[in-house]
């Protein structure tokens, strides 16, 4: 047989239409039909030195799972990626693909990388829809009980990845989450057009059936400490990944005015209260006809895209840089762009002005010019004096990085951190200076991605199960 | 010893009417009830659809493994709380959080509650007293169908005074024009007081902080900012005092009074007004008002 001439290009993704998508909160990305599926992995030319596999932060064996989907064995494909991804549906979803596995595939020098998220997406979708919902699906087999427990606090995507691997090697695992939902940044952070909650409560409900307890409403730090869960809790072990969960405001007048939030608020009154039903949810939020998000981040890309499906007709994105320097994922970018968000790159907010009733009315910004490499490497913004003006708004969303929620380092005294809050952490172990004691995620790393989150929870994972293992028989 | 956290019931199992909107309701959460201190708050949902409200623990029965709230019925989401029956069980019940009350030991300290503040006072008066510390106690409400407490604080107090604005029960006035007399007596007397503690709606709290400041008095307040998560993460609480941002459900409730910007809190609690107006009226609506409810 003739082999076929290369297709240069990437098979799109079906998208809802831009126009009407703005309007609604349902999934933007409509996924790969089983033909495209089959067709994109066919673009996969098997190479040898497999850059892709190294490129991805849990080593998924990507050339074997698109072998597979290549011979249309769609649930092979899911079992494969699962050996090394128990989130296949959300990192499929929300991973930066084309700074990991697609950045370094070899096509990608001369034409399109393979599209290995949107085919990792698909596998993980016809695995559920096969599955016919929770109940369905095979669940592997355990390791005989071991007897250990293990506490993972917090329910994001590090401690998912850690309650997985620990729960199939016969440890008890208890997950606790401050909010009254499982899945962290998954539930309140990330909106349903871009991870629709019902997956993430199918991975939720997937590690409950294979045993994982899920504590919800409850704050370590603050109604049970670490060291009670180590002392009269009983548990061996506690693995902490509570994220990057306090928000940072600039320091401009005008911050506390009302119409100005936080990311984090902003999204988690959208997404974990679904307060744009309000008042069928009782949750209220501010829904700005004229709205600036400020960053460029996933979180500000949400957030101002959001902002448009709350019903603002002009929502900007501000942002300090140029397009360039936008830490954002690519794909959400080119949607927003799609869905109308308005640019402003190289801008910077001054002040946010108010009117008598102190709500946010408009936001001064200054030019900015993009001067010398900082010490991230990217050329740091410099302001154009002179060079302000203001736009009138009646929302403004700060999305300008998060720090270390204190909770549980206010209670811990014996847990070291750095001079930012973070948790110290080795990171091949995510051993803390705490005897039993594990951490990763956000909390350790500053904000990141989902994918390095799961990365540092197996990595953890693996320390835990060892460190338990050797712990000497309890007595009594 | 089986030593797994079991998950509270959130059952209630107590309410009392204590005035015209006014509930306590006793809720089952035995770890809560253990280890809350005074000042402490809650986070609360009643059902699915509900929002997360914040409310300040008022007492606890760490026997009974209950707690104690004392809801006043404002907006619909306070409404809903307060005509749950005994029986009915709450979705959600967060805490202990926020930061305890310091709590000074065998000092002088006045206790002045207004309105529904009043069941703020209640736990820091309890806490005062079993700490030896000789308190007064101000309670003031609008009328004299409006106080709530009297007979639980006046018993631990060494000293009480009551206040309404419109003399129906007590001393006709305002609680910071009793505070400024105590202060006065306390002077004379040679007994000055350590601390003034003060909750209320915030015009209240703002007089009292007026009242205290030429006295150079340490005045502590508890604000009540909008919340979401209560536990830092969203900064929908953030107040200004001594011109830093601080986040009220992880850095309080309770700041010092002086240093507290009220202008910018008075602002901010009103960011939602016409939403929380629109909500109620269509409760009210759906739900009219029991007459054999109180």
């Amino acid at each position: 047989m003739a082999k076929k001439p290369l297709q240069k290009k990437k098979n799109p993704i079906p998208c809802q239409e831009a126009g009407s998508r703005s309007a609604n909160f349902l999934e933007v990305a409509l996924g790969y039909s089983p033909e495209i599926a089959v067709s994109e992995a066919d673009r996969c030319i098997q190479c040898k030195d497999q850059p892709c596999v190294a490129g991805c932060p849990v080593e998924i064996d990507i050339p074997a799972f698109i072998r597979l989907m290549r011979d249309g064995d769609f649930a092979g494909a899911a079992r494969k990626i699962k050996e090394k991804n128990a989130l296949p549906a959300v990192c499929g979803r929300v991973c930066p693909q084309e700074e990991q596995c697609e950045a370094v595939c070899t096509l990608a020098k001369k034409f399109e990388p393979v599209g290995i998220g949107r085919l990792e997406r698909f596998a993980a979708d016809f695995e559920a829809a096969m599955a016919h919902g929770a109940d369905g699906a095979p669940l592997p087999k355990k390791a005989p009980p071991t007897g250990r427990r293990i506490a993972c606090v917090g329910s994001g995507p590090a401690s998912l990845t850690v309650a997985g691997d620990l729960v199939l090697q016969g440890h008890e695992v208890t997950v606790f989450e401050a909010l009254h939902k499982a899945g962290g940044v998954l539930v309140y952070g990330i909106p349903e057009f871009r991870l629709p909650k019902a997956i993430v409560q199918r991975e939720v409900d997937y590690l409950a059936r294979l045993g994982v307890e899920f504590q919800t409403s409850v704050v370590i730090g603050k109604s049970f400490t670490i060291d009670e869960l180590l002392g009269e809790l009983g548990y061996d072990a506690v693995f902490i990944a509570t994220g990057a969960g306090l928000p940072h405001f600039m320091k401009i007048p005008g911050i506390n005015l009302a119409g100005v939030y936080s990311a984090n608020e902003y999204l988690t009154r959208s997404n974990l209260m679904k307060a744009y039903t309000f008042p069928e949810h009782a949750t209220p939020i501010v829904r700005g006809k004229r709205v600036a998000v400020i960053g460029g981040g996933n979180t500000a890309m949400d957030s101002v895209r959001t902002a448009r499906r709350l019903g603002a007709e002009e929502a900007r994105l501000v942002y300090r840089r140029s397009r360039e320097e936008m830490p954002a994922r690519k794909e959400e970018v080119e949607h927003a762009h799609e869905e109308g968000i308005i640019f402003m790159m190289l801008h910077n907010p001054t002040k946010i002005l108010g009117d008598e009733k102190g709500r946010v009315k408009a936001i001064e910004l200054i030019k900015q010019q993009l001067g010398e490499p900082d010490a991230s490497g990217r050329r740091s913004p410099v302001a154009i004096p002179g060079s302000e003006f203001t736009v009138p708004v009646d929302l403004v969303v700060m999305a300008v990085g998060q720090g270390a929620n204190p909770l549980i380092r206010a209670t811990t005294p014996d847990l070291k951190c750095n001079k930012w809050g973070n948790i110290e952490a080795d990171p091949e172990t995510g051993a803390t200076s705490k005897k039993g004691v594990f951490a990763g995620g956000d909390i350790v790393s500053g904000g990141a991605t989902v994918i390095l989150a799961m990365g540092a929870g197996r990595k953890s994972a693996r320390a835990i199960h060892k460190y338990v293992c050797e712990l000497p028989v309890r007595v009594g | 010893m089986d030593t797994r956290i079991r998950p509270p019931s959130n059952a209630v199992v107590g309410r009392t009417v204590l005035g015209p909107d006014v509930v306590r309701i006793d809720i089952e959460s035995p770890f809560i009830a253990s280890r809350r201190r005074a000042g402490q708050f809650v986070i609360v949902r009643v059902d699915e659809r509900g929002e997360r409200i914040p409310l300040t623990i008022a007492d606890s029965d760490a026997r009974r493994g209950t707690v104690s709230l004392i809801v006043q019925g404002v907006g619909k989401s306070t409404r809903q709380l307060n005509s749950l029956p005994v029986g009915s069980r709450l979705l959600d019940l967060v805490g202990p959080l926020g930061r305890p009350t310091h709590v000074i030991e065998r000092g002088r300290v006045a206790c002045v509650g207004g309105g529904i503040g009043t069941a703020v006072i209640f736990p820091i008066v309890k806490a005062l007293h079993a700490a030896e510390t000789h308190v007064i106690a101000i309670v003031g409400a609008r009328n004299k169908g409006l106080l709530i407490l009297e007979d639980d604080i006046r018993p631990l107090a060494d000293e009480f005074f009551i206040t309404t604005d419109d003399g129906s029960r007590g001393r006709k006035g305002f609680v910071s024009d009793q505070l400024l007399d105590c202060i006065k007596s306390a002077q004379a007397a040679g007994t000055p007081l350590d601390e003034v503690i003060a909750i209320g709606p915030v015009p209240m709290m703002r007089a009292v902080c007026n009242a205290t400041r030429p006295f150079g008095i340490k005045t502590v307040v508890s604000l009540n900012s909008i919340m979401v998560d209560g536990t830092g993460m969203c900064g929908g609480c953030r107040a200004s005092v001594g011109g830093e941002m601080k986040f009220v459900c992880v850095d309080g409730p309770e700041f010092d009074g002086h240093a507290v910007d009220f202008d910018e809190l008075t602002l901010r609690l009103q960011t939602y007004r016409e939403d929380e107006q629109r909500a109620l009226k269509e409760y009210m609506e759906s739900h009219p008002p029991d007459p054999h409810s109180h």
